[in-house]
């Protein structure tokens, strides 16, 4: 459904984004992590054909985003960071304006401002002036004027800033429910967000792609030497000798003492060499007691602060370049 | 038909919005009064001056109403119009960078060229609107008159004279008002460069230099004076047409760069 290659975005004294590519296909929902100005407003800009691209091809639903505005515009709902709204304008009036601009013929309009207004709960403020509405009525509001054509394509800034923790839940349950019907991209640096709404993630860091994966994928890649995690009964001493020889294991180490003879250990092995059924013989046979065993998860938040301070350690003079302009809105 | 659809789309937006706050009201009213005063002044100093000439024995010729009231009225007005048109012009643009909405109406299915002239035309047909609540006064004429009413001619050319000098404003304006996020600098930024365009006519004297000349062509009271008389001549609607279309263009291209510079 989107589909983008080698997108550049050069401004006269910095990159904002550089040699992005990835694809989303339909019904998928994407998400776009990415610390504050990595270039996530940007990309979603050039795609949406707020602004275009200085090199690279970036097209939805098989149209060019630059040859052919129109099109692209007219399959596209897009919410940016700061909802756009009009102050002076009643929610019900607003959703009107903005259905007769993304082209939704008359007969249609009233019936698809109704569906938006009840998708995205704001039915009950339909006669409010926006400039009087609280900040996540403002959000959902800005959500419908994004639906309100039934776009293919959903592109969604941050749209969960801002909000407190009871209407994030709702706002995330809408999106999920607007997935598989529309096919979503979707920007945040709130991890847990990704993990629960997207099916795939982007992850983004000075304007280059740092990762591309399912949540899951993510994190299980990124664990790289599968860590495990064992509580044994025994002295701490004998059953660190004892895990120490077991073929496979590369690293170990005593992380906590739970009772003056029970302990936990962590243990790094070779990647993709199973070692648990020799790990749990090795403590059976040395007549310890093994309380637990299992894996440990990088949690995506991890990964995330790995693959974005791993790059910058890689990049010390991009990380000099000022970003600030690309997160700003213009 | 989608373009269409689109521009009126504008319009209906931005009128929405001159109604919805004090601004159209304010321009209305302060356009009504001036002209209405203005109206006054001159149709008492009409009767004064008829009294005084039948007094006199000059009644044999009759003194035109469209001569000594209605085009001094009309040129009067112009000079509301230069002070009026940054009000209705200001907010165009500038509120809508402030705002964010400006990205709403660049990811629609729009033309930036449908934006330009939906702006523009809600703010002339706003204007439009002023000068046919001000012709009321005129229309008493045909009542209180009825003997010998004005002649429409001169009125209905002295109006158009009105609206074209007024709409160049507003195109010029709605430039202006791409310029900034701003709506105030927006605002005084198209007075002051109003004021300029408004002056350059002050230059015309019978003895200046060629390039005098041409300056003073553009200035933009010069094209009202004929057809304040009635004179509607090709030349003078032409002149007021182009400079719209000049506006328009200004602004067109320079919501179109900043979508490259952004």
């Amino acid at each position: 459904m989107i589909e983008v290659s080698n997108l550049t975005k050069r401004y006269a004294r910095h990159t904002a984004v550089s040699g992005v590519s990835f694809s989303v296909k339909k019904g998928e929902i994407l998400g776009f992590l990415g610390p504050n100005g990595a270039g996530k407003t940007t990309t979603m800009r050039i795609l949406t054909g707020y602004l275009p691209a200085t090199e690279g091809i970036a097209t939805v639903g098989g149209y060019d985003v630059f040859e052919s505005p129109l099109e692209v515009k007219r399959r596209v709902g897009y919410l940016p960071e700061t909802p756009p709204l009009y102050a002076d304008m009643s929610v019900s009036a607003y959703l009107d304006f903005v259905a007769r601009i993304k082209g939704v013929p008359g007969r249609e309009r009233a019936q698809r401002v109704d569906e938006a207004m009840e998708k995205c709960r704001v039915g009950d403020v339909r006669d409010t002036l926006i400039g009087k509405l609280s900040k996540g009525y403002r959000q959902r509001v800005g959500l419908a004027q994004a639906i309100i054509h039934n776009p293919e394509v959903l592109i969604l800034d941050e749209p969960t800033a801002g909000l407190d923790p009871k209407q994030i839940i709702e706002t995330r349950d809408l999106i999920k429910g607007l997935g598989g019907e529309h096919t979503i991209v979707l920007s945040t640096h709130i991890l847990p967000e990704v993990s629960m709404t997207c099916s795939r993630v982007v992850i983004i860091n000075n304007g280059r792609v740092v990762a591309e994966d399912t949540p899951e994928a993510l994190t299980h890649r990124l664990r790289g030497s599968a860590g495990l995690r064992l509580q044994v009964k025994g002295l701490p001493g004998a059953v660190f000798d004892a895990l120490r020889v077991v073929p496979g294991v590369t690293d170990i180490r005593q992380v906590r003492d739970d009772a003056h003879d029970t302990a936990t250990f962590e243990v790094e092995a070779e990647p993709g060499r199973e070692v648990r059924p020799e790990l749990a013989r090795a403590v059976v046979e040395k007549g310890f007691g093994l309380l637990s065993l299992g894996e440990v998860g990088m949690s995506l938040e991890q990964v995330f602060l790995h693959l974005t301070t791993q790059d910058a350690a890689e990049a010390p003079a991009a990380e000099g370049a000022p970003d600030a302009g690309a997160e700003e809105p213009s | 038909m989608t373009a269409l659809g689109n521009v009126s789309a504008i319009v209906a937006k931005e009128w929405r919005h001159y109604f919805g706050s004090p601004i159209a009201w304010v321009a209305l009213f302060v356009w009504t009064m001036l002209f209405g005063i203005f109206y006054y002044f001159m149709f008492t100093f009409f009767l004064q001056q008829s009294m005084m000439g039948q007094g006199a024995g000059f009644g044999s010729q009759p003194m035109s109403l469209n001569e000594m009231v209605i085009a001094p009225v009309l040129q009067n007005m112009a000079v509301v119009a230069l002070f009026l048109a940054p009000m209705l012009t200001m907010r165009l643009f500038a509120e809508e960078k402030r705002q964010g909405t400006l990205e709403l109406l660049a990811t629609s299915p729009l033309t930036n060229l449908q934006i330009v002239l939906g702006k523009f035309l809600a703010a002339a047909g706003l204007y439009a609107l002023m000068i046919l609540a001000g012709l009321l006064n005129i229309a008493l004429l045909w009542y209180y008159a009825s003997s010998s009413p004005p002649e429409w001619k001169p009125i209905a050319t002295g109006c158009l004279a009105l609206l074209l000098m007024g709409s160049c404003f507003l195109a010029l304006g709605t430039f202006v008002s791409t310029l900034t996020r701003n709506q105030i600098v927006a605002g005084i930024l198209s007075f002051c460069l109003f004021l300029g365009i408004w002056t350059l006519g002050w230059a015309d004297e019978p003895a200046a230099s060629d390039l005098v000349k041409v300056i003073a062509y553009l200035g933009i009271t010069t094209h009202m004076e004929d057809l304040l008389k009635g004179v509607l001549d090709l030349k003078d609607v032409v002149f007021y047409l182009s400079f719209i279309g000049f506006g328009l263009f200004l602004a067109h291209q320079s919501i179109e760069s900043q979508r490259w510079r952004a």
